[in-house]
């Protein structure tokens, strides 16, 4: 049915940090190759090392330059965005489906698609203001973020692994997973300090996913940090402690 | 928007044959043979019945089609279908009713007029009901679907009628002219008004990073044109958008008034009024999408 259920107290979703992405795609390589071999079709992956590849990926990076102030004073970054499904409570890719393959689940509120049922019509990837879904060119059904409902549930990995594939890879720890409906969780936690933001709030979507925006930047008169003071404080530890005393007894 | 031609034939087509389906079950175009019965019967459903299935067409499983009957609590779309078969099981019981001489009473043409034309504000409703697309998202995208059901059924009621040799009144060409010129009245002013909607977001809302600074893409996530820019992010002619209208404006409603005005009675006058109106229709429908612009170019272009 592709009525939406009544909010669901477990609301599972992610938070990434845009402070901390690098923009290296490995949660973009890690989605597509667990998906393609998890839930559902494989994800098409046509003509990969020719003129024109086509495929669909459920997690795609984006980069973004911000600026402040104009001309010679112009100061500017570069913000490297990830982007996949928000898994949003007021959903509107569930609502507009005419089959009843798209739904939110009522247990923990991740948006899937039945795979079986859905015929192709795109209406889901129309009414998404976020391009987060994408209609497979191989197998002509839509594809999504299932938030690795195969991975986060699967006894047969071992607890580290239960966790999206995407967030089990990021080298940086930039995306983090887990209820954003428990308050005191930690990843509702981090959005509170944080000030975590919804995407496009005009669209009355109601997303799941939070983005932690960057830090501010260092003011311009600010000493920058010593990296020297910083190590030199540290009394070293472990094989370095024993390093430290070899050379020491050298001398 | 990606104009789709299996879905601009599917809305003028099924939109024409219930716009003629509206004006048949009042009783405006009389069938005193069962010859007549046949004949119309046949071409009504066939326009409602070809743009539903040429609608299938673009599904990445037609095979699964009927699936889409089932959740008319919360999706257009589903609701346009059923509404769909519901007329055409309707119509064809009220054809074979004409066929064998048995009298439909008057609550049941009315509520056949009453379902025809809300069939024709689901399938605008599948479009009006999309925040995501400024400009379909307003209250004139239905009235459009409405009028120009209205107007091009009464278009081929009047031909239909020439081409049985029924007289056709001065009222009634004068109906189908103000019809006409209404319908593209009401469709100037959504080229005014909803043509010209803009969303809300910016790039600053859609990356929650408008407190920073100004925001501009910098890199696209991939190397070639993905689905969603290849379905939304359609610019193909859009510059061209002016001239199309003209033609669609010149083929879908001029030269159809023109031919009312000048000869009403005549067949072939009529069904050329017909040809050119569709044609016209055409070009409104394929700019309906290719000039609608969708909130996920943000991301992309940094405008929408």
């Amino acid at each position: 049915m592709t009525m939406l259920p009544e909010p669901s107290a477990i609301k599972l979703g992610l938070v990434i940090d845009l402070d901390i992405c690098v923009g290296c795609q490995a949660c973009v390589v890690n989605c597509k190759e667990w998906n393609t071999a998890g839930y559902g079709a494989p994800l098409a992956d046509e003509d990969a090392y020719g003129a024109a590849p086509t495929g669909a990926w459920l997690n795609r990076v984006h980069a973004y330059e911000v600026s402040e102030g104009a001309g010679e004073a112009q100061i500017s970054r570069t913000v490297h965005f990830p982007k996949s499904c928000l898994h949003c409570e007021e959903a509107p890719c569930v609502t507009v489906c005419p089959t009843g393959a798209s739904f939110k689940r009522a247990e923990d509120g991740i948006v899937l698609v039945n795979e079986d049922w859905c015929i192709g019509c795109g209406l889901c990837a129309w009414s998404c203001p976020y391009g987060a879904r994408e209609l497979d060119p191989a197998e002509g059904v839509m594809k999504k973020c299932t938030l690795c409902v195969d991975r986060i549930y699967n006894d047969n990995l071992p607890e580290e692994d239960r966790q999206p594939a995407c967030v089990r890879t990021c080298p940086t720890n930039a995306r983090h997973f887990g209820d954003l409906g428990d308050p005191n969780s930690e990843v509702s936690l981090m959005v509170a300090a944080r000030g975590g933001v919804d995407l496009m709030p005009e669209q009355d979507t109601r997303p799941v996913n939070k983005y932690l925006p960057p830090r501010p930047r260092r003011a311009a008169d600010e000493a920058p940090m010593s990296l020297v003071a910083m190590a030199e404080a540290e009394t070293p530890k472990g094989f370095w402690k024993w390093v430290d005393t070899a050379l020491e007894r050298m001398g | 928007m990606r104009p789709a031609w299996s879905i601009i034939f599917f809305t003028t087509m099924s939109g024409l044959g219930l716009g003629l389906a509206g004006w048949i079950v009042i009783g405006l175009l009389p069938l005193m043979t069962q010859q007549a019965v046949i004949g119309v019967g046949v071409v009504t459903l066939a326009l409602i019945g070809a743009g539903l299935i040429s609608s299938t067409f673009h599904l990445g499983h037609p095979e699964r089609a009927w699936r889409a009957l089932s959740q008319w609590r919360s999706s257009w779309l589903s609701r346009e279908g059923v509404l769909a078969v519901i007329v055409m099981a309707g119509l064809a019981g009220w054809f074979a009713a004409g066929y064998s001489g048995t009298a439909v009473p008057i609550w049941a043409n009315l509520l056949l007029l009453v379902l025809i034309y809300l069939t024709v504000y689901a399938t605008s409703m599948i479009y009006a009901s999309l925040k995501t697309v400024a400009r379909w998202y307003h209250p004139l995208t239905p009235i459009c679907y409405l009028m120009f059901a209205a107007a091009g059924g009464l278009l081929v009621t009047l031909a239909m009628l020439a081409l049985l040799g029924l007289p056709i009144t001065a009222a009634l060409a004068q109906a189908g002219i103000v019809l006409m010129l209404s319908a593209w009245g009401v469709k100037f002013a959504w080229w005014r008004l909803a043509g010209m909607a803009k969303h809300a977001g910016s790039v600053e809302s859609a990356t929650g990073l408008g407190h920073l600074g100004t925001v501009r893409p910098l890199m696209p996530p991939h190397t070639e044109e993905n689905y969603l820019q290849h379905e939304m992010g359609f610019v193909v002619a859009r510059k061209h958008a002016d001239k199309l209208r003209i033609f669609a404006i010149a083929l879908g409603g001029v030269l159809p008034i023109i031919v009312l005005f000048v000869a009403p009675a005549s067949a072939a006058a009529l069904g050329f009024a017909v040809l050119s109106h569709v044609a016209g229709m055409f070009v409104e429908r394929w700019l309906f999408f290719a000039e609608a612009k969708h909130v996920v170019t943000l991301y992309y272009e940094g405008a929408a």
